[in-house]
């Protein structure tokens, strides 16, 4: 018997960033952007993505994935815009990992142009996981303060775009939007943030665009690779 | 709280590298943890511990070596290492910051019984 000393100066998480370069790559290889949706619970994710659905769907064809530690509902409700909806329940984990989409790939209809992923409610550990998306966003929304950003430093350090929700709240609260907003941006200085209400309609149109506008430069940008 | 996940894809490298290198047991693992990559070293640590028991790792001890945030200026080309997250550079006050370290996790290396 003998001792070895193994260098091995290997990442952890690696296997799920392979998978996940793989589920990117042939994405974009059927034009289809990939945008991870990450927040707290109850922050507004779904009440979001419906809104988004129904702005897109169906001139822009598009399908959801929901990801949730237990129920159907949320895939329910997307399922309801006559959108394609799968959910994966994690039975207790906190977060989604990249080998979970990668099953579902085969289901995604041919014509899909935009993939929507929400992830498990949670601020901290989904942004140790890259799905395979090429956009993530992070909703931080009027109720839960306008102190997160530092607080969870790495979901908006990771994230490519910040969405405000609720902002219909924001007159009833002590949200200082301007603050939550310059936080976020010491973190990440190349965030794109959008205020948005769902329920009043606030924002989603710009949304919509960024998404659509995404899209455009992935496909040019692969046209040019 | 995904710490056992991370430890759960920490013991499929672990175990593919016992059979590569034919080991009978491994003693030792170290890894180096990124103060930003958002796991808690005490978790890591009692997540390994409960992870190990019955696999060649059973008697492995965990080191864990922490790493602080370390950042260069693209500005005025300063380097920076700070234990909080502020993306300032102190000695220009530009926020055109690179981040060298500090958001790894590695498993850096394997003591092996061959």
């Amino acid at each position: 018997m003998s001792k070895k000393e193994l260098i091995v100066r290997e990442e952890i998480l690696g296997s799920n960033k392979k998978v996940a370069a793989e589920i990117r790559e042939k994405l974009e290889a059927a034009g289809v952007l990939v945008v991870n949706l990450l927040s707290s619970p109850g922050s507004g994710k779904t009440t979001l993505l419906e809104r988004i659905v129904e702005t897109l769907h169906p001139t822009h064809p598009l399908a959801v994935i929901e990801g949730d530690i237990e129920t159907e509902r949320d895939a329910d409700r997307i399922r309801r815009k006559g959108v394609p909806a799968w959910q994966i329940t994690t039975g207790g984990a906190c977060h989604l990992e990249a080998k979970m989409v990668g099953k579902l790939l085969p289901e995604i209809p041919a014509e899909t142009k935009f993939l929507f992923i929400e992830n498990v409610g949670n601020l901290v550990c989904p942004a140790s996981y890259d799905l395979g998306e090429n956009i993530r966003c992070v909703l931080l929304s009027a109720p839960e303060g306008d102190d997160k950003p530092k607080k969870y430093p790495k979901a908006f350090a990771s994230a490519d775009c910040l969405i405000f929700t609720k902002s219909d709240l924001i007159p009833y609260l002590p949200f200082d939007l301007e603050k939550a907003g310059n936080e976020a941006l010491d973190l990440n200085p190349r965030l794109r943030i959008f205020v948005t209400s769902a329920l009043k309609g606030r924002g989603i149109a710009e949304l919509a665009r960024y998404f659509i506008e995404s899209r455009v430069n992935m496909i040019q940008h692969q046209r040019h690779a | 709280m995904h710490e056992l996940s991370i430890v759960a894809s920490l013991f499929e490298i672990l175990e593919a590298k016992a059979r590569e290198n034919q080991a009978t047991k491994i003693v030792g693992v170290r890894l180096r943890v990124g103060k930003l990559a958002g796991v808690v070293p005490e978790f890591l640590q009692t997540a390994f511990d409960s992870y190990k028991q019955d696999t060649i790792a059973a008697e492995a001890r965990l080191e864990i070596e922490e790493v602080p945030l370390k950042m260069r200026c693209r500005k005025c080309a300063a380097e920076i290492e700070k234990e909080d997250f502020v993306l300032v550079c102190p000695s220009c006050g530009s926020t055109d910051l690179e981040l060298l370290e500090g958001m790894e996790l590695l498993l850096d290396k394997i003591d092996l019984e061959v």
